[in-house]
């Protein structure tokens, strides 16, 4: 088994084909949205690969150590990045085919009209698991 | 005995332990061991006639013997400290005592906490850790410092009832998570601590309590998103919760001093009173809310009560309130969200509805903002339609 981290950006990825901010879909279609996610955790915890999920709120801070006796720097809240995670997921599988499966079911969540996001996630593998690469 | 019956008996046995001079780290250790003991040997349904006193008796010497061991392997002498300190501490209630000592100042609210929950609740590290989602090690190490922390503090007078009371508030508002109901957990020790003291705040905490669990069946969906209280299905709420909490509510209002928990519950006694959101009595509402703002000068009071201005005067009257307050307030937003869209300036909810949803502090509040925004945008005549692609 491994362990990987499925990462949602709120910035930073490449476009999703189906690409309307959460805001502008019909109700219906959030609700339907959330339950496919809430059924996707729980069919990963019936598999017994979940491990945790958690969402970021979208602001946050940079932040550095300024030298003896200073406060420490800070860049934020509303710091100008690139990138900006907007949560996670980590999984614990038997192969990298099989966390990018998961990956795909995530990204085929669906979205305004009902169609599927097809977001782009970002896969990475746990450094410290021997067999971390093993599949690839 | 039951577990539960049990676990009632913790607070008394490890204070009178205490008491006697016992160090409260060692003291826990012996009481928790004690009561495994009894959990070993007693036939079920038939304990000993007296079962705090042989828990008094076990954990006693259970505590002699890990101080004779810690001596022993420190190579010490018998620390004064095990004989009966005299003076005036029997006055007062040891279960009030031990109260005080988990929620002394100098713990943070988070030691405090847990420090609570383990003392006084007899939950375990394991369970309490679970509550929190922190490792069982963190959580370990979070209670034996504070257990530490508070080792030195003596037990001789009258502690902070607020310091406590706010201690139980915390672990009623984790709520639920994972495994453990820490609610439930928290009208426990508040029914425990109303037992041990007639401070009409002590009785206003635990009638919050009881009237806001009486809601929980009705504020969640099945697939966990939020339902608003003007919403909710009111047959769903606890009857038998609501009725408890307005007698325990109307008891501490009787002794003529009022204080914030006991405003609060009145608050919560006044939404329990409605058949119907319609039927709310916004202006006893508002008259509530000027004595809780009146009592804690509170900007999260302030801004609760603007929005139940909003309600009883209109939302523009609602709306002008609000404006007095700080922007930067936690749900400003989503009070100026709610207050726009009640006065039918549809446009400027929705785009404020995605902006508090932007602000959320938890899963379930965004997704219900941004449902609010959906449902708004929609009947705005959505203009993502335009921007969706093709199916």
């Amino acid at each position: 088994m491994a362990k990987y981290l499925l990462l949602k950006h709120y910035r930073g990825a490449p476009a999703a084909v189906n690409d309307v901010p959460m805001d502008q879909w019909a109700p219906e279609e959030i609700e339907a949205h959330l339950q496919y996610m809430k059924g996707l955790a729980t069919h990963l915890e019936s598999t017994g690969e979940f491990v945790d999920a958690q969402a970021l709120a979208p602001t946050g801070a940079w932040v550095r150590y300024d030298g003896e006796g200073k406060p420490p720097v800070t860049d934020g809240p509303f710091a100008e990045t690139k990138d900006l995670v907007a949560g996670w997921m980590i999984i614990d599988v038997d192969s990298y085919e099989r966390a990018v499966e998961v990956a795909g079911e995530l990204s085929a969540a669906p979205g305004a009209g009902g169609k599927p996001i097809h977001e782009w996630l970002e896969v990475r593998p746990f450094l410290g698991d021997s067999d971390a690469c093993h599949g690839e | 005995m039951d577990t539960a019956a049990l676990r009632d008996l913790i607070p008394g046995v490890l204070a009178a332990l205490v008491r006697r001079g016992a160090d409260f780290a060692t003291a826990e250790d012996a009481v928790q061991e004690a009561l495994i003991k009894a959990l070993e040997t007693w036939e079920p349904g038939r304990g000993p006639d007296d079962p705090k006193a042989w828990l008094i008796t076990t954990a006693w010497r259970r505590f002699l013997d890990l101080t004779r061991a810690d001596v022993a392997r420190r190579n010490r002498e018998v620390r004064t400290a095990v004989e009966v300190p005299p003076g005036p501490t029997a006055l007062v209630d040891d279960t009030l005592q031990l109260y005080f000592l988990c929620a002394h100042p100098s713990l943070s609210p988070a030691s405090a906490v847990a420090l609570t929950l383990r003392a006084v609740g007899g939950l375990t590290t394991r369970q309490i850790a679970r509550a929190y989602l922190v490792p069982e090690s963190t959580m370990a190490q979070r209670i034996s410092r504070a257990k530490r922390t508070v080792s030195e503090v003596r037990l001789n007078r009258l502690g902070n009832l607020g310091t406590v009371l706010r201690v139980l508030y915390l672990v009623f508002n984790e709520g639920y998570t994972g495994d453990v109901d820490l609610s439930a957990e928290a009208i426990r020790l508040a029914r425990q601590l109303a037992a041990a003291t007639d401070a009409p705040e002590v009785a206003g905490l635990l009638a919050l309590f009881l009237l806001h669990d009486a809601r929980r069946p009705a504020r969640t969906r099945a697939d966990g998103t939020l339902v608003p209280l003007a919403e909710q299905d009111r047959t769903l709420w606890r009857h038998d919760l609501i009725t408890e909490g307005v007698a325990v509510l109307q008891a501490a209002l009787a002794a003529d001093r009022l204080g914030e928990y006991q405003a609060q519950a009145a608050i919560a006694a006044l939404h329990a009173d409605a058949r119907t959101a319609d039927e709310t009595d916004w202006v006893q509402i508002v008259e509530w809310y000027d004595e809780l703002v009146a009592l804690t000068d509170s900007p999260v009071a302030r801004l609760n009560r603007a929005v139940a201005v909003g309600e009883a005067d209109g939302p523009r009257a609602g709306l002008a309130a609000l404006a007095e307050l700080d922007p930067a307030l936690p749900r400003h937003t989503a009070s100026a969200a709610y207050l726009h869209e009640r006065a039918g300036d549809i446009a400027r909810a929705a785009q404020l509805y995605v902006e508090a949803a932007d602000q959320a502090h938890t899963v379930p509040e965004r997704n219900h903002l941004l449902l609010k925004a959906a449902t708004l945008h929609q009947r705005l005549g959505s203009p993502g339609d335009a921007k969706r692609l093709p199916g």
